[in-house]
């Protein structure tokens, strides 16, 4: 089954290699990761995807909250919560093709935000579900460059990642 | 205003304030600055004959007092000849601080010469590693260093200090306690799963204690034992373990796993309950795993919740320091007795003990007389192989540290440095590295530094003319090819000769007793080089992948 992690972690030089160490050497597979800055400019956070059984995600949760530098570890994975991914799709635009490419991105609220002789730039923003959607959509006009940015996610409501999960009390 | 120091000076004083006396080491162009601030301090510095030497010294040395063991090395060659050292102590959850310097900060990342990244070299080896890039930051970074080294599940941490932090200078300002908010290591057991465990014990009928080196690392020997003797358990030991329960109790079943007792495996096969205390089901251990202990319910303690579930599944975690989850659970029990259970105990073991014939210089005999001659009172340590697992099995320890071996890695070259290690930790005590011909040649260059320091150091060399443990394996189960694994040696007793040390040769039974006692009774360092027999095989043993009620020999 595929989990996705919210991991905080100290913002330090080489926490990334920390964990993405620990993934290849414990044979962990990661299929995305996304890492930026969060509301405290001292603490990185990344959103892990890692496809793995009960027992192999135990131990990928218990080897990361062992590094010194990883602050939390949550699995959202079961929690209420908001995951979004950003793509960008270059993708081939004759002229007599545009129309119908605009429509389909209007369909799925993405955005065109490059269009040259040949070719558009589409930008999605969504779960990864219609990112896909969006992408097999798109295939048949002929898909010259794809980016995904790998999921972000958040708790929904009050709770959050300091809270460990647990509602917080208003 | 206090007056500034050198980065150096920062460093020394810092190791003084964590209490280390001694620093395994070997001086190059990027720790000039460190050495310049050795030169006139009051902190003992080794000099090794080879960095990989100094790491497995230091780490002899924590293993031999619970302390964090200190080395040291230039970078570059230097700071990558300590990996394995290092790796060694990861393995085996030994607290080593290892300080590297570096390229001065402004040359890092330009392939400058000696310049290894060593931070990302022993990422995945070390519990944590630091590159200092500011001399301000120096004494805070060494405090958390030794913190994190022996707290929690202990472990290698290294630091790496470029030469104009070293060199660089700066008020010392004492550091304030270490606050690091990613790391908490954990003491008490969750008080509700404390009566989990007791339930089981209470109901056990069959139970059997399997501690590692966690009762040894957390000092739970006591506790250990008035647990077995309350329960009415046997209890048996890994490699890392022995020593943390007296190899001359009535209930101890002696070591479990590939060379481990027969009746040590057949007792955890039947057992109904298997408690096992700061072990973590090395493969070594377990054999086939699907086979392992296979009635039994398992309470696991451990330091480390990541060790619950990796390899077997567990009825009831109980994670906390061993000592102190042991004590709770003392609280919580009452004592039991199993007549039926020990007394099919004391069946295997008076119907399969240890045993080898005496055709022959045998390994095990020597190791024999070493045991009486010592009263299982010396410090040992081993090389890795034929020799460790003898050392293992035919010496009589009976108390904590004084069994000293690489288990997690098997690092062939350890012994010899880290009886080093232990000398100068123990000193007054009768050190002995229990080695092959082929293991005393990895770091046989320490000759020069037990006899320019004065260590009185012993090595019991079981030359067999092979790399035992791998013929072995060819004589098993590749039909008898000796694929390189015949080894030719030096004269071990002229080369003794040569550095200074003492040198004897045996033979012969007869002249194993005397051989030892001269050797325990000289004041220098001694290598005895005994002609074993050489097609010796380490038994009982369970083929690899096998069960453990599956005993070859």
């Amino acid at each position: 089954m595929r989990h996705t992690l919210a991991v905080l972690v100290e913002n330090n030089p080489g926490v990334l290699a920390r964990v993405a160490g620990l993934f290849s050497r414990r044979g962990f597979n990661i299929e995305s990761l996304a890492v930026g800055r969060t509301e405290n400019p001292a603490v990185s956070r990344m959103t892990i995807m890692v496809e793995a059984d009960d027992r192999v995600l135990e131990q990928v949760i218990k080897q990361l909250r062992k590094l010194i530098e990883v602050l939390k570890v949550q699995d959202v994975t079961k929690e209420e919560h908001v995951d979004r991914e950003l793509a960008l799709m270059k993708v081939n635009a004759e002229p007599a093709k545009r129309a119908e490419i605009i429509q389909i991105v209007e369909i799925f609220r993405a955005h065109i935000v490059d269009i040259g002789r040949k070719t558009m730039i589409v930008e999605v923003t969504g779960d990864e579900g219609k990112v896909n959607a969006l992408e097999n959509a798109l295939r048949p006009f002929g898909l010259k460059e794809l980016v995904r940015t790998g999921k972000v996610a958040m708790l929904r409501g009050t709770r959050d990642m300091t809270t460990n999960g647990k509602e917080v009390e208003e | 205003m206090k007056k500034k120091m050198s980065g150096g000076e920062i460093l020394v004083r810092s190791l003084k304030r964590e209490g280390a006396e001694v620093i395994f080491g070997y001086p190059g162009g990027s720790v000039l600055p460190i050495y310049d601030a050795l030169y006139d301090a009051d902190i003992q510095h080794i000099l090794m004959r080879h960095e990989q030497a100094a790491a497995h010294a230091a780490d002899g040395y924590a293993r031999a007092t619970g302390r964090a063991g200190v080395c040291m090395a230039t970078s570059g060659p230097g700071a990558t000849n300590l990996v394995t050292g290092i790796a060694t102590a990861s393995m085996d959850s030994s607290p080593l601080v290892a300080l590297t310097g570096q390229v001065p900060t402004a040359l890092i990342g330009r392939d400058s010469f000696q310049e290894a990244d060593i931070t990302g070299i022993t990422l995945p080896v070390t519990k944590h590693n630091f590159l200092v890039k500011d001399v301000n930051d120096l004494a805070r970074t060494i405090k958390e260093a030794f913190y994190i080294a022996t707290t929690g599940r202990p472990g290698p941490v290294l630091v790496d200090i470029p030469r104009d932090v070293s060199g660089g200078t700066a008020r010392y300002v004492e550091p304030g306690p270490v606050e690091l908010p990613g790391y908490k290591p954990l003491v008490d057991p969750d008080p509700a799963m404390v009566p989990a465990a007791a339930k089981l014990i209470a109901e056990a009928q069959r139970p059997v204690i399997y501690a590692g080196g966690g009762v040894v690392s957390s000092g739970a020997h006591e506790e250990l034992r008035r647990l077995a003797e309350l329960i009415m358990a046997p209890v048996t030991t890994t490699l890392m373990g022995i020593g943390g329960f007296p190899g001359n109790h009535p209930l101890s079943l002696g070591m479990l796993g590939m060379h481990g007792t027969r009746y040590a495996n057949y007792a955890v096969c039947e057992c109904d309950l298997l408690v096992a205390v700061g072990a973590r089901f090395d493969d070594r251990v377990t054999g086939k795993i699907e086979t392992f202990a296979p009635e039994a319910k398992i309470i696991h303690i451990d330091i480390d919740p990541a060790e619950f579930g990796k390899n077997v599944r567990v009825d009831v975690p109980l994670a906390g320091d061993v000592r102190r989850v042991l004590q709770k659970l003392l609280d919580a029990l009452q004592g039991a007795s199993h007549q039926a259970w020990m007394e099919r105990v004391d069946t295997w073991k008076k119907e399969f003990p240890l045993q080898y014939d005496t055709n022959g210089l045998k390994p095990q005999f020597i190791i024999r007389e070493l045991d009486l001659l010592t009263g299982g009172n010396a410090r040992i340590t081993t090389e890795v192989g034929q020799n460790q697992m003898w050392a293992a099995q035919f010496y009589t320890y009976t108390r904590p540290r004084s069994f000293i071996s690489s288990g997690g890695l098997g690092t062939m070259g350890f012994g010899f440095p880290a009886a080093i290690g232990v000398q100068v930790a123990c000193p007054g005590e009768t050190v002995f590295d229990i080695a092959g011909d082929g293991s005393i040649q990895m770091n046989i260059q320490e000759l020069a530094t037990v006899v320019s320091n004065d260590l009185p150091v012993n090595v019991a060399i079981m030359n067999n003319g092979f790399l035992g443990m791998v013929r072995q394996w060819q004589e098993l189960f590749y039909r008898r090819r000796y694929s390189y694994t015949e080894i030719y040696g030096p004269d071990f007793v002229k080369v003794a000769e040569a550095y200074g040390a003492e040198g004897i040769r045996v033979t012969k039974p007869n002249e194993v007793r005397p051989a030892l006692e001269q050797a325990i009774a000289s004041p220098k360092p001694v290598f005895i080089d005994f002609l074993v027999e050489r097609e010796e095989n380490v038994v009982p043993m369970v083929p690899p992948g096998g069960s453990l009620s599956n005993m070859l020999g």
